[in-house]
């Protein structure tokens, strides 16, 4: 791709090929992926790529990465709470260190390092208890002191002024910020390559269900005849379900965000406070990406609000006194898909053959490739993986919860 | 959404209110309810994008717990009223809230 990029420039040509084809619809598909998100796209690239299951159909209501995937602040980590959490976000985070090259496409991967500034003892206990289960599983994370904190970050408050003073900070060196659109627009790319149907403005409107069996999906464009779908539309994810009669433990809230004009680069770090409610890092632009908790109340809708606007940027400054005349470009609202534990849902559910990839609240981006890696292997062989036997549908009814509610970036 | 009617206060602003979530009323028989009904009460939502029956409660006002009737894409807000016995008699056809 890229010297085929270089070789048009030279040439003064637009040659390119599109990254993606439209199809029309066929009447029948091995399987039917629900949502073209950076999750759905990943599962169809991994069922062609390592099931060798090309007969696939990813069928998104607009354009490809419109929704979560599209409105993230792009953030990638994995130093979760629980060792399970860990070993999955880790290993989506190996996925990611390689993805690149794997999908011949530059994703502009930075792992510039994560701090989770701690300003009361208690969240000191918290990030020493995250540390100590990241280094366990073998993630590179770690407590540090203010003298450190200022050298990674010289522009944090780290004076005893503050009203919340920083105490320490979790550090997590492997953490960083990435493009979203390129992810989904690689897996979309070589997905397409592969054979796989990408169709967009596409709705699914009906699940047909014989025999507590999937036997097809209705779409806006017509009937689809599959015994495998996949349910991959976050914050959506309950209506979806509710096509298939499956009640979930979801609510859907609003997270807002907001980024500012182009600053010289003066933050390398992406700095998070789970107390003050606010993440920031600087993009390759130079824009600051801004994110807060989500909206205090369930909600379908997108709507910007000045509530959140004025608390996050008061407690931007706060944390960066040196901010106050920098303006805010624009501001935006994705929908997560919250779920009891804070962990997601992933896998089979009472319907045969009517799988789920939902309850991804705040964290559902930066899963994106293991969760398609392992959802493919799934639906390729119908065999749960390891790895997300913990995120089962049947964790409520069993008591058996990942509560990972303490490793959110934000409180919630 | 920007203004919530509290029963006791009147129309104060949304801030001073805690959302209490989706309304699920408890089992009938708390002693006779199988699994299956607790967790349906304790985790299981309908999440509808339309009207939705759900609880406040005026945290910073009187500290009243009272429902709302709000569609869960435009905000509107159809109703707040104090919870009453039969409001666990039947389904509401209009929220899809389960008995």
């Amino acid at each position: 791709m890229s010297l085929k990029l270089f070789r048009e420039a030279l040439a003064g040509r637009q040659r390119l090929p599109r990254m993606w084809r439209q199809h029309s619809l066929r009447d029948s598909y091995e399987a039917v992926i629900i949502g073209g998100g950076a999750h759905g796209l990943a599962c169809a690239y991994h069922l062609a790529k390592d099931h060798g299951i090309t007969d696939v159909a990813v069928v998104e209501k607009t354009y490809i990465g419109s929704g979560g995937s599209g409105r993230n602040t792009a953030i990638v980590r994995s130093n979760y709470l629980t060792p399970d959490g860990v070993r999955f976000y880790d290993a989506s985070l190996k996925l990611y260190e390689d993805l690149a090259r794997d999908l011949d496409f530059n994703v502009m991967l930075g792992q510039r390092g994560h701090l989770t500034l701690a300003h009361s003892d208690s969240s000191v206990i918290t990030m020493r208890r995250r540390a100590e289960t990241n280094r366990l599983v073998g993630v590179d994370s770690r407590l540090i002191f203010p003298e450190e904190i200022a050298r990674l970050c010289p522009d944090l408050d780290l004076s005893d002024r503050p009203r919340y003073p920083i105490l320490a900070a979790l550090y997590h060196p492997p953490g960083g910020i990435i493009r979203h659109d390129a992810v989904v627009w690689g897996y979309a790319h070589q997905a397409d390559a592969r054979g796989v149907h990408i169709h967009q403005n596409t709705a699914a409107t009906g699940i047909d269900i014989q025999n507590g069996k999937v036997i097809g999906v209705q779409t806006t464009r017509g009937r689809i005849k599959t015994d495998t779908v996949l349910n991959a539309t976050a914050g959506w994810g309950a209506i979806i379900s509710d096509m298939a009669g499956v009640k979930l433990p979801m609510s859907t809230r609003p997270l807002q965000a907001f980024v500012t004009e182009p600053l010289k680069p003066f933050l390398n770090v992406v700095i998070v406070s789970g107390s003050l409610h606010a993440y920031v890092s600087q993009s390759d632009r130079g824009e600051l990406v801004c994110g807060g908790s989500v909206d205090p109340y369930a909600s379908y809708s997108m709507n910007s609000s000045l509530d959140f606007l004025e608390t996050l940027a008061g407690h931007l400054l706060a944390l960066f006194p040196c901010l106050p005349k920098v303006r805010v470009l624009r501001q935006w609202a994705g929908l997560c898909d919250m779920t009891p534990d804070y962990s997601p849902i992933m896998g089979k559910t009472p319907v045969e053959g009517f799988h789920i990839d939902l309850g991804w609240g705040t964290y559902g981006f930066k899963a994106s490739p293991i969760c398609g890696k392992t959802l493919a292997e799934l639906l390729a062989t119908g065999r749960t993986p390891d790895l997300i036997r913990p995120f089962r549908l049947s964790r409520f009814a069993e008591y058996d919860l990942v509560g990972e509610g303490g490793a959110a970036s934000v409180g919630h | 959404m920007l203004l919530l009617t509290c029963p006791n206060c009147g129309p104060r602003n949304v801030s001073e209110f805690h959302f209490g979530n989706e309304y699920n009323p408890r089992p009938a028989d708390p002693a006779g309810a199988s699994e299956a009904e607790w967790v349906d009460y304790l985790h299981l939502r309908s999440n509808k994008v339309g009207v939705q029956k759900e609880w406040w409660h005026h945290g910073t006002g009187c500290g009243l717990w009272f429902l709302a009737e709000r569609h869960t894409k435009t905000g509107e807000i159809l109703r707040t009223y104090l919870w009453r016995p039969d409001d666990n008699a039947g389904p509401d056809s209009e929220t899809g809230a389960k008995p």
